[in-house]
């Protein structure tokens, strides 16, 4: 566990010892900022029955974050390691191949837990001014975020993957934004299916990442959403496991 | 401590490294000799666990490195080629997260980063940037690394490369220093390196093993070279050189006039025999004629030599 805790908070040193992790942070930052004035500019005033988190997943700025952030902030996670050569003293160090593993993993998604943390900022503002508490009530508060936290497992973890098999870090941020992007407009398709019940629509339905998310910002926990988000992030993690048990394959 | 048996490494049709055999007593300072490409590098890498061979067996103090590698990691000190270290660490940080890794105990780590920061002469760069040491800095901060957890067994590849001749005579200082205390692997293509620091040598040459043995008895299998100095011109004495057949010979034209030439492969007394007879049949004047003790270099070119050797 010391072990662990060591293999995290390097990674995560990774992100503060340079300027890296500060820009990503002003660069969310500027886009949840700039989300949450369209959000509020939009409502203008206007009553809605929607609640408030809803709306923001809406505008597509949590989609746009999302999409761009997760390959930044996972490219350097194996690739770095790899072109830098300073893999192999940790490889053969005292610690086991899933610690390495889940250690990245964990890194990666403590700073991408960081970097939502504005949005409780905003919803401070919202309650301020609005002054209801049903408007932004503690439950879709809390399901929203616990959507935001599994969309960003799966996403990590593609990100550790697609970051894995490389020692490039510009070849890890492509590949790990097209896995991500072909996941995300595979969704869309859900639009299209409508009410069908053949199973590509299904498919289609079970897939789309908004219709999961939709349910998170109502106050809702689809079951079957939190079982689709862990069940990838687990797949992408034995992935990742197996490629960096590759290397000692005959 | 170390024992190797028919180990090969394949990378598709390329062979790194064909049925090498040899074992290291416990506390021997092993060098690791051979050009570039050899497979010196490919062998740490399965000593130190980091890749699997194709097939055969290595073992360390007895556990095996593709079975128990966990057990293989915790005695043992390693630092890979190039010496890989992240530049956005401080100096004491690092050694502070390798400390961790290697599951010292918090009080005891203090203590032993420390000791190894004053053993390799890196504790008045504690606080800086390893992205900012020289790299005869960095190379101790390797060095400090591999030394921390007190290993059994301590493999450095290339110690040396890439450091002038004062970094290079502070790192072999450091070398024999723990040669008392550890086992030993160290890589190297500079004969007078491993001349210097090891008790035993094992050559590469192309991924096969050459040669493995305590020096003395590897040095007595080299012939002494034979070196002349004869007036002539340069290509006149090369041809002389060749078809005096004694074995490879090297040519090189002196400021004077002279030609110096080394027979690498010459026997003893015959050789200086035959070349004296010879140059005084052409009437050219020879300064020098001395027998040298042969020395590592000879014996490689000897080893390699007909197995399209050359590097």
């Amino acid at each position: 566990m010391n072990v662990f805790r060591a293999l995290v908070r390097r990674e995560l040193s990774t992100f503060f010892q340079g300027p890296t992790g500060f820009i990503i942070i002003a660069a969310v930052l500027f886009l949840i900022g700039l989300g949450f004035v369209v959000v509020l500019t939009g409502l203008n005033g206007h009553a809605t029955p929607m609640p408030v988190t809803q709306v923001f997943y809406s505008t597509y700025f949590f989609w746009v974050i999302l999409l761009l952030i997760a390959p930044v902030i996972t490219m350097r996670s194996f690739a770095m390691e790899h072109a830098s050569g300073t893999y192999e003293s940790l490889m053969t160090a005292p610690v086991g191949d899933w610690q390495v593993v889940l250690s990245k993993f964990a890194g990666a998604l403590v700073f991408y837990a960081i970097l939502w943390m504005p949005l409780l900022a905003c919803s401070v503002v919202v309650r301020f001014y609005v002054g209801e508490s049903a408007v932004l009530g503690p439950g879709p508060m809390f399901t929203s975020a616990l959507g935001i936290l599994l969309v960003g497992c799966l996403y990590m973890s593609m990100g550790c993957f697609a970051s894995a098999l490389t020692r490039n870090q510009a070849v890890a941020a492509v590949s790990s934004f097209a896995m991500g992007a072909a996941l995300f407009f595979t969704g869309f398709f859900s639009y299209f299916a409508g009410d069908r019940s053949d199973w590509l629509s299904q498919l289609a339905r079970h897939v789309s990442l908004a219709n999961h998310m939709e349910s998170f910002s109502r106050g809702v926990i689809d079951l079957g959403a939190v079982i689709f988000f862990l069940s990838l992030t687990a797949l992408f993690l034995y992935l990742t496991h197996k490629v960096v048990e590759s290397r000692r394959w005959k | 401590m170390i024992e190797v048996q028919h180990l090969t490494k394949r990378y598709g049709q390329h062979v790194a490294l064909d049925a090498v055999s040899f074992s290291v007593r416990h506390g021997e300072v092993v060098g690791f000799l051979g050009p570039n490409g050899a497979g010196k590098s490919t062998t740490m890498r399965i000593l130190t666990t980091f890749m699997a061979a194709t097939s055969g067996m290595a073992r360390i103090g007895g556990d095996c490195v593709f079975e128990n590698p966990m057990r293989v990691r915790k005695r043992l000190g390693y630092m890979p080629e190039n010496n890989p270290l992240p530049p956005d660490l401080r100096v004491g940080d690092y050694l502070k997260f390798r400390a961790q890794l290697k599951r010292l105990a918090n009080g005891e780590s203090a203590r032993r980063i420390a000791e190894v920061m004053e053993q390799c002469g890196v504790a008045d760069v504690a606080g800086r940037f390893i992205g900012q040491l020289s790299r005869g800095y960095r190379q101790r901060v390797g060095m400090a690394d591999a030394l921390l957890a007190k290993p059994e067994l301590i493999v450095l590849d290339e110690p040396t490369a890439g450091l002038d001749p004062n970094q290079v005579r502070s790192v072999r200082k450091l070398i024999r220093e723990l040669a008392g205390s550890h086992t030993m692997l160290i890589s190297s293509h500079i004969l007078s390196e491993i001349e210097m620091t090891c008790d035993r040598i094992v050559i590469l040459h192309k991924g096969r093993l050459l040669a493995s043995g305590a020096l003395d008895e590897l040095m007595a299998k080299a012939t002494p070279a034979v070196v002349a100095e004869v007036r002539a011109p340069l290509d006149d004495a090369k041809e002389w050189a060749a078809q005096l057949a004694l074995g490879q010979a090297e040519c090189a034209a002196q400021q004077d006039g002279y030609v110096r030439c080394r027979f690498v492969n010459a026997s003893n007394t015959g050789a200086r025999k035959k070349i004296f007879a010879s140059a005084n049949e052409r009437g050219w004047p020879l300064r020098e004629l001395t027998r040298q003790a042969p020395s590592l270099e000879d014996l490689f070119v000897n080893l390699t030599h007909g197995k399209e050797g050359g590097e």
